[in-house]
């Protein structure tokens, strides 16, 4: 018997900064490519001109800018209304931390348009915000380093006094610096404070190798995939630049008990540690699908394609074993488009 | 002393771990005694092996032996129950 044929489904997604601090969108729209069950023409949303996926345009029919999530619901909803009016969507997949309360309080508008989202609820969302991991491992069992919050220069003594030196001060939303005196915190406090704003963390210091695992939950409580990565090569900011799949059934169980606990409702990413004493802590929840997740679909685990299918309201069965040693490597490639190209996503917000 | 089940091993001499990711490169000396351990065979069995195939004294075979099974259990490839 032939294999059933691919229905048509259209998919917008954001996350197009495929750079050296990248967003998940090109990895999300590798795998759906890919997907067993649906032949997917994908939509672009970019918020800057020169996001690089805008410019790979085998991947994505076409772009359109969205505002920035600076501009509120009501502009989201404007433009993707328009957008609706031109492409049709089936899906959006947003894959930014900062747009994902927008699209969570628009979901029942969108709904209304057509569109289908499967995006974590804002209760979700808060309780593993940076601000509040802490208190949510204590509340559920899960390793996090002891953390506080900073919330003027003054308060970094008495964090300090509290966790020991040395001590990594974190932005509100992006970037940690180890600090090992309170000189070097105050410097570190001013940068930090001057990118990302109020509050910052101070979070006990822990050394080990850094592991990641990349997840979908349907929920209900089901984590139906997760898939464990270590990364072989780290940037100057931290990102995996190569990173291959392992098996570790611990990795694998704190993400069932993350999403059982949270009941967490799309794609996440779990950044760990292991100390060399084989200690396991939970330095950050990702709320979205990480930028290397076209590994999952590598490894057997199409998390991305998978999420579609939840989000349109369809069974999904839990993936069974994870293939081990599928590895990437991220490569720094040119895109050459037209000037023209880049005035026109530039001046008319669509390419 | 067995090496750990998933262990992956090649001819080329590659290890690698995937419960850490982990990967080694082994001299094909080690590469041998490694895959021998693989398959199961017993540390005086393997020794004996060498014994017969290398101009070696058992006294410096047994040294070279055990400090490469160190090295192997430093990096968490040997199954600590067996």
């Amino acid at each position: 018997m032939p294999p059933a044929a691919r229905r048509p489904l259209t998919v917008a997604l954001t996350g197009l900064n495929a750079t050296d601090s990248p967003g998940a969108g090109v990895a999300v729209a590798r795998a759906l490519r890919e997907s067993p069950d649906y032949e997917v023409r994908l939509i672009g949303l970019s918020y800057e001109a020169l996001e690089p996926g805008i410019y790979l345009r085998d991947l994505f029919q076409k772009t359109y800018q969205l505002p920035y999530p600076a501009a509120g619901s009501a502009a989201l909803l404007e433009r993707l209304t328009y957008i609706q009016t031109q492409e049709k969507l089936d899906v959006i997949i947003p894959n930014f931390d900062a747009e994902l309360p927008l699209f969570g309080r628009l979901e029942p508008s969108l709904r209304a348009l057509g569109i289908r989202l499967l995006v974590p609820t804002l209760a979700q969302l808060d309780a593993r915000d940076k601000l509040n991991l802490s208190a949510f491992g204590v509340a559920h069992g899960l390793p996090v380093p002891a953390t506080q919050v900073v919330h003027h220069l003054g308060g970094l003594a008495a964090a300090a006094t509290a966790l020991g030196w040395p001590l990594v001060l974190k932005g509100r939303w992006y970037e940690a610096q180890v600090v090992h005196t309170l000189a070097q915190a105050e410097g570190a406090f001013a940068q930090l404070q001057a990118r990302w704003g109020l509050p910052l963390l101070a979070q006990r210091f822990v050394a080990g190798q850094e592991l990641n695992v990349a997840g979908l939950a349907d929920g209900r409580g089901h984590c139906l995939s997760a898939v464990p990565m270590r990364k072989l090569t780290i940037t100057d900011k931290g990102k995996a630049w190569a990173g291959i799949t392992i098996e570790d059934e611990r990795l694998t169980a704190l993400a069932h008990h993350f999403a059982r606990a949270s009941q967490w409702r799309g794609g996440f990413e779990l950044e760990l540690l292991r100390t060399p004493a084989g200690e396991l802590f939970v330095l950050e929840i990702n709320p979205r699908f990480p930028a290397w997740v076209y590994l999952t679909a590598a490894a057997g685990h199409n998390q991305p394609a998978a999420l579609l299918r939840l989000a349109l309201g369809e069974a999904v069965e839990p993936f069974g074993e994870v293939a081990v040693g599928k590895m990437f490597v991220r490569c720094a490639w040119d895109l050459v488009a037209d000037y023209g190209d880049f005035q026109q996503i530039a001046g008319l917000g669509e390419l | 002393m067995k090496l750990k089940k998933n262990i992956a091993t090649s001819e080329a001499g590659f290890v690698f771990n995937p419960a850490t990711g982990d990967s080694f490169v082994a001299n094909p000396l080690a590469a041998d005694i490694i895959g021998q351990l693989k398959a199961g065979h017993e540390a005086a069995a393997i020794q004996a092996d060498l014994l017969d195939r290398y101009e070696v004294s058992a006294s410096q075979l047994r040294r070279d032996f055990d400090d490469l099974l160190t090295q192997l259990a430093h990096y968490h490839l040997l199954d600590e129950a067996a």
